[in-house]
């Protein structure tokens, strides 16, 4: 939402990806957040992330609901088609896109008012539908664009910038997702590019409901002392599980790259990519749901902030199998596809007679 | 008092207690009159409840095809002790009683002007019937064993419809088959038969078919090409969106794969019921929602969205007593006005009104189409009479040469051809952009939807000059859907006429009995049937020939006639509302009382004439 258009020339040495496009190809719109906005290091981890994977820019629809978090899809991936929807519902709105069209990649891009209040029951029937999406919240914990009121997210008795002390429990979407069936479940931050990047990557590859928590402070009313979701705290209590390489090879490619037994574990996913997760917490299991809701809660109640993929489902099942869609995309069928004709029709005529 | 007498025009009220299993023998009953060629219209008046509260199912034969609810009782088979006295009391002078007279009851308990007819129900059932459960179910179709002597119904017909019911079954068959003849045996030894209101095989019913509006809409969705429904379960359209399921797991499987082309969500709420709808329509699929009243109060934030980025949707809205929750398994027409402008801020939206479950059918399929040719939200605008009651109607037709209508579609092709692109770009002069789908070409037709203000580009704008550029485009967008939605149709009266009467959908058959009505009283009516809002010029040109105008509707502030007024110009002096909204379905007798009052008042023509 700018006014400002980008310079369109590139640098004519600037690296081009399997599919032919520069890294600029998949950036945006200027961002029109504040400087120093963590919202704005998550567009550019999904652009790098998108560049990375080779996708095709215009192959990702992103949708999002109402905020400074839900601006931003119009900052990334200029050439896709983006939705900024009804402030809480862009699960919903995702979820039918999804239907329409399965061979996309739908990005959801929410804040933590947009999900843990106004939408938290979308966000949570969204996960249990295991819908095909990579859903990220960036969660600063408070409203930005109204102004610094506390959010659903804010740590009890953080502080807000003018010194109001929030005495409502937080929200902790993380714990939910694993709860409500979430396949993919992660922690970030949006500081920690390294981190983040494989991350979405990751998620994006994943064929099911995918969840990125993604700490982002926000530097106009969230990033003082006494706040929980400041730049400073969460790099002082940032608790990595582990880190992420994400290598992806198709099925029938040989994987070439070797690493030390003990302190990494493989991960396959289904369609032949692999998440090498480099153990930080030797008891860590992120194939373990429960194990994961426990230390999640452990550690928090030592005031960690734990980051990393908490859980994955190496075989997720998504809504189209639940529902046993056709694997043509629905906004293609036409009438040949649908409309089962008049000679049907004669014979529902006869027995309703 | 002298007994009625009639033949194939009277009307049976059941009263059974909810959950007794009594609706499929009253639905037996009523098809087996059906297939002696005589028009029924049956209708179900139930409570908010699954079991044990009174309902009741009221079934008019009418060889003369009159198919609006009469009003009165000619036969009330009244199986409902709670509600005996109120029963007894809506028994026309002259009419029928006929009960379980197992357990005595006392004189004070009966009419001296109506015939009663005692059968001992229990007794017989109980001495046949060890099976508590069998007892109950089969006493239902005992009662229509017995109804079958006393109004002379073809027991080969209900024969035939059991052998049809339980086809592979039959054991089933046997005892049903049984039953029957235990109450017709009893009835033609023991009782007075037949009556003097009788059956008689007819030729009336032609090739018409009988099914609810809910299965007809959800079938002209699966015609229309509907391939995403989202809803969330609410009297009385929940039949719909499952009959949709049904359905498609008929006719839309693939054979080869066995995969569906078809995705039914039931949702949380109907938040995202529509959101669903809307993604489904933003990324080209077609898509719909059934709801009711409450349901839309819901959807209104997502609604404005639609209409504002010009999403297609389709929404069926089964309409019932409102406000609030109101009368929830009661008919009304009470949300025209929340649908037409449903949403904040400056917003018009495209209705349709189907008068029965064949225009549910035929609207639903062009709603779909609609949606898409217009690139905004399509209101069905059906109720629980029409809904929820199995009709006779025409029977369902489709033209299979005929294809969707998928609207202004920018493809790649164009796109690659360096065809401009603006999403809100009025090309054609129409109201109407071209949109893409996401994923059509990998650098030209994205953009980005929003429900902010936006230039003829996409691009955010706050820019108040480009905000109604906008808005004026939708209007003429709207203008544009005049001339696509169906048209009214005019019911002249058979002479010149001063009085106009304009109504709309369930209505309709309570109306065409009352036109009839009132020329044998001498009162002249041309009627116009409304089939759509916005509203075509012909509408305001009808109202402007007429000195007086009738509009007839089913709430209490005259949502159509205000909508008349404001979006038509029509001059409200002309307009005389004749409402019914006590949640019944309106009758042809109350039609004629309310305009031959007024028509007294009106008309020229001196009193003596009219009644003479």
């Amino acid at each position: 939402m700018t006014y400002i258009a980008k310079p369109r020339l590139h640098h004519p040495t600037l690296a081009v990806n399997k599919v032919g496009y520069t890294r600029r190809d998949y950036e945006g719109k200027i961002s029109t957040l504040c400087a120093g906005c963590g919202h704005d290091s998550i567009s550019a981890a999904i652009i790098q992330a998108c560049w990375e994977l080779d996708v095709e820019p215009h192959r990702v629809a992103k949708l999002s609901g109402i905020g400074c978090s839900s601006k931003t899809p119009d900052y990334f991936l200029g050439n896709s088609h983006g939705f900024n929807s009804v402030h809480g519902r862009m699960p919903s709105v995702l979820t039918g896109a999804n239907l329409a069209n399965r061979d996309l990649i739908y990005l959801g891009i929410s804040g933590d008012g947009d999900s843990a209040s106004i939408g938290i029951g979308q966000f949570a029937h969204g996960m249990r539908r295991a819908v095909n999406m990579v859903y990220i919240v960036e969660n600063n914990g408070v409203y930005g664009l109204t102004k610094g009121q506390f959010s659903a997210t804010a740590d009890q008795g953080s502080q807000s910038k003018r010194g109001i002390v929030n005495n409502d429990s937080a929200v902790d979407l993380v714990a939910l997702a694993l709860q409500l069936g979430a396949t993919f479940v992660a922690r970030s931050f949006s500081g920690d590019k390294s981190q983040l990047v494989p991350l979405i990557k990751a998620a994006i590859v994943h064929p099911g409901a995918a969840f990125i928590d993604v700490i982002s402070p926000c530097v106009a009313f969230n990033n003082h002392t006494g706040s929980t979701k400041s730049y400073e705290y969460v790099r002082d209590h940032n608790e990595p599980v582990n880190r992420i390489d994400f290598d992806y090879w198709p099925k029938r490619e040989e994987i070439t790259v070797d690493y030390a037994e003990g302190e990494v574990v493989s991960v396959t996913q289904h369609d032949g990519s692999v998440l090498r997760l480099h153990k930080l917490a030797a008891d860590y299991d992120a194939h373990d749901r429960i194990g994961a809701m426990n230390f999640l809660q452990q550690r928090h109640a030592l005031g960690e902030v734990v980051t990393g993929l908490l859980y994955v489902d190496p075989q997720p099942e998504d809504l189209h199998a639940h529902l046993k869609t056709a694997e043509t995309p629905f906004n293609t069928l036409g009438a040949k596809d649908l409309c089962p004709g008049s000679a049907a029709l004669e014979k529902i005529n006869a027995s309703l007679r | 008092m002298k007994p009625i007498e009639a033949v194939n025009d009277f009307v049976v009220k059941f009263a059974n207690v909810n959950g007794s299993g009594s609706a499929s023998a009253n639905e037996l009953f009523a098809r087996s009159i059906l297939r002696m060629g005589v028009p029924v219209s049956p209708r179900n008046i139930f409570p908010s409840n699954i079991q044990g509260l009174p309902t009741w199912y009221e079934v008019r034969v009418t060889e003369r095809g009159y198919l609006g609810r009469r009003g009165g009782v000619d036969l009330m088979v009244a199986m409902n002790p709670q509600t005996w006295e109120r029963d007894v009391k809506e028994i026309e002078p002259g009419g029928y009683l006929f009960y379980d007279s197992t357990r005595a009851l006392p004189k004070s308990k009966f009419r001296d002007d109506i015939q009663v007819i005692g059968m001992p129900l229990t007794e017989i059932c109980n001495s046949t019937y060890t099976d508590p459960r069998q007892r109950q179910l089969f006493k239902n179709i005992v009662y229509v064993g017995a109804l079958s002597a006393l109004l002379e119904i073809d027991p080969k017909a209900i024969e035939t419809l059991f052998s049809e019911q339980y086809r592979g079954k039959e054991k089933l068959l046997d005892s049903n088959v049984k039953a029957l003849h235990l109450g017709r045996d009893y009835a033609a030894s023991q009782l007075q038969c037949p009556l003097a209101i009788k059956v008689r095989r007819a030729d009336k019913v032609g090739n018409r078919i009988f099914l609810e509006g809910n299965s007809a809409a959800a079938l002209g969705a699966v015609y229309g090409g509907a391939t995403v429904c989202a809803w969330y379960p609410i009297t009385p359209s929940s039949s719909l969106a499952e009959a949709f399921q049904r359905y498609c797991q008929r006719l839309r499987v693939d054979p080869l794969t066995k995969r569906n082309r078809f995705a039914v969500v039931q949702a949380e709420d109907e938040l995202a019921s529509i959101g669903i709808v809307v993604g489904a329509g933003w990324n080209g699929a077609r898509a719909f929602t059934a709801t009711s009243g409450p349901g839309i109060s819901l959807m209104t934030e997502f609604i404005g969205l639609a209409y504002f980025a010009e999403i297609p949707v389709t929404i069926v809205n089964v309409q019932r007593g409102g406000p609030s929750t109101g009368m929830p398994t009661r008919t009304q027409q009470s949300d025209v006005l929340a649908c037409a402008y449903a949403s904040h801020g400056d917003t018009k939206h495209v209705l349709l009104f189907p008068e029965d479950p064949k225009e549910c059918f035929d609207f639903t399929a062009k709603a779909l189409d609609l949606a898409e040719r217009l690139q905004t939200p399509v209101f069905v605008m059906t109720d629980l009479d029409i809904g929820m009651n199995t009709r006779l109607c025409e029977p369902l037709a489709w033209d299979d040469t005929q294809a969707y209508d998928r609207g202004k579609l920018m493809t790649y092709e164009r796109l690659e051809a360096g065809a401009e692109f603006g999403r809100y770009l009025d090309v054609d002069g129409d109201g109407i952009a071209y949109r893409t789908l996401p994923g059509t070409h990998p650098t030209r037709g994205g953009y980005f939807t929003r429900g902010t203000t936006k230039d003829r580009f996409a691009r955010y704008s706050e820019a108040g000059p480009d905000y109604m550029e906008n808005m004026q485009r939708l209007l003429r967008k709207f203008e544009t859907a005049k001339t696509l939605v169906p048209r009214p149709l005019l019911l002249p009266a058979p002479k010149p006429a001063r009085f106009g009467a304009i109504f709309y959908g369930s209505t309709s058959p309570a109306m065409v009995e009352a036109l009839d009505a009132l020329a044998d009283r001498g009162i002249l009516v041309n009627a116009l049937r409304i089939r759509a809002f916005p509203f075509a010029d012909e509408i305001v040109d009808f109202c402007n020939s007429h000195p007086w105008v009738f509009v007839i509707e089913q709430n209490r502030d005259a949502q159509l006639k205000t909508l008349l007024v404001n979006e038509a110009g029509v001059n409200q002096n002309r307009l005389i509302s004749v409402l019914h909204y006590d949640g019944t379905p309106i009758t042809a007798r109350y039609i004629v009382d309310e305009i031959a009052r007024h028509a007294g008042a009106h008309t020229v023509v001196p009193f003596k004439k009219v009644v003479s």
